[in-house]
């Protein structure tokens, strides 16, 4: 039992004096994804169904392509991170546990990014078929 | 490990029943969470018959009339019967309201009255709000100014200005809102909840403050404001018709506005 008075406990370590920049990060990449996202689908519609693989790398070839593709998992990983760490935020109460949660996430986030940045850049600089 | 099943203690049995009294026409049947601290048993549900053409038009003139004439260990908070107390906030028929202002012809069948959702209940519909005034004292709810109050009057206002505040001001911190909210629901130790964050907008907006920037200051927390995403249940629970979801973007975007 705390003996400690209401107001003490409320107050506990005082404002973080941040959250704004994850919150507003998380909108911005939020319009980023529309922009990106319609790319990607309109993309996907102008190759077509039962497009070649030659069709398929070759357009990842080219350096717009490229680069609006590995912004795409880029930018989905980060918003991903940012969108879970609410969540989890939210429905982990034990202290422990959402820090080595937390942290677990990141790292599996970053190792999705690069694996799939790893991937639009074996195909952008492969040999074209 | 996570829990799947309510503590023993907020698990509610079936409780007593009370029958109309003879001869009643029009009768509403009143389900109401009943729980004695003293009486070392869970929670239960007893159930009411009112005879309606002897009683008030208001679920609290119902409560009252049960605790007068059938059952006076029924315990509830209430003022002043007109919605400006705040006293009288419970879960009726599965929103948070105030007794005195929900009509009983509104709850089409048995009426189910329960205390404020997700707060320790000291008795029967009364929650412990401790944590709730706390944190509505922890935003600093009174004027904060480094410019002397003019030696010969008050500190003028606009009428615009005042217009701002208006809505803000009609907060009567019954706590229907804060309670209604999942996000408080999950993390009330730290997330200030709507009421304390209308009241701490009240504040920010008003021209007279001088502390707009420490008010921001404190709140720019990932709990204390950022637990709020937008749900919007605190707008439509206040039975004043205010809206804490929209005073508690306007923050958010106050705080990203000074970094720009």
């Amino acid at each position: 039992m705390s003996l400690r008075s209401p107001l003490g406990r409320v107050l506990g370590l005082g404002s973080a004096k941040g959250g704004s920049g994850h919150w507003y990060s998380q909108r911005v990449t939020a319009v980023a994804l529309v922009i990106l996202g319609s790319w990607f689908i309109a993309s996907l519609v102008m190759l077509g169904a039962g497009a070649s693989h030659a069709a398929v790398t070759g357009w990842l070839h080219s350096p717009f392509s490229a680069v609006m593709a590995l912004l795409l998992v880029a930018v989905t990983a980060y918003h991903a991170q940012l969108g879970l760490q609410v969540v989890f935020e939210d429905y982990i109460s034990d202290k422990g546990t959402r820090l080595v949660v937390l942290v677990a996430l990141k790292f599996a986030l970053v190792v999705a990014a690069l694996i799939g940045i790893l991937a639009v850049l074996r195909i952008a600089f492969g040999a074209q078929a | 490990m996570p829990q799947f099943r309510l503590p023993g203690n907020s698990r509610v049995q079936p409780g007593k029943s009370h029958a109309a009294p003879a001869g009643a026409k029009n009768v509403k049947t009143f389900r109401i969470y009943r729980f004695d601290p003293d009486s070392n048993q869970k929670p239960r549900v007893d159930t009411y018959e009112v005879d309606i053409d002897s009683c008030g038009p208001m679920v609290l003139d119902a409560l009252i009339k049960i605790k007068n004439e059938v059952d006076s260990t029924l315990t509830f908070r209430r003022s002043c019967r007109e919605g400006i107390c705040g006293s009288c906030a419970m879960n009726i028929d599965g929103v948070n309201t105030l007794a005195c202002t929900k009509a009983i012809g509104e709850i089409k069948g048995d009426a189910k009255i329960y205390p404020l959702p997700h707060m320790p209940v000291i008795k029967d519909l009364v929650p412990d709000l401790t944590n709730f005034y706390a944190q509505y004292a922890s935003v600093k709810p009174w004027l904060q100014t480094r410019t002397p109050a003019p030696p010969d009057r008050e500190r003028l206002q606009s009428k615009e200005d005042q217009e701002k505040i208006d809505r803000p001001s009609a907060c009567i911190l019954c706590a229907c809102c804060s309670t209604s909210c999942p996000s408080y629901w999950w993390n009330s130790d730290r997330f200030l909840g709507p009421a304390a964050l209308l009241a701490a907008y009240r504040w920010i907006i008003d021209t007279r403050d001088e502390a707009t920037g420490e008010r921001l200051d404190e709140l720019e927390d990932p709990f204390r404001l950022y637990r709020c995403h937008t749900i919007m249940n605190c707008a439509q629970a206040c039975p004043k018709d205010l809206n804490p979801s929209k005073a508690i973007a306007e923050i958010k975007k106050m705080i990203v506005e000074r970094q720009h």
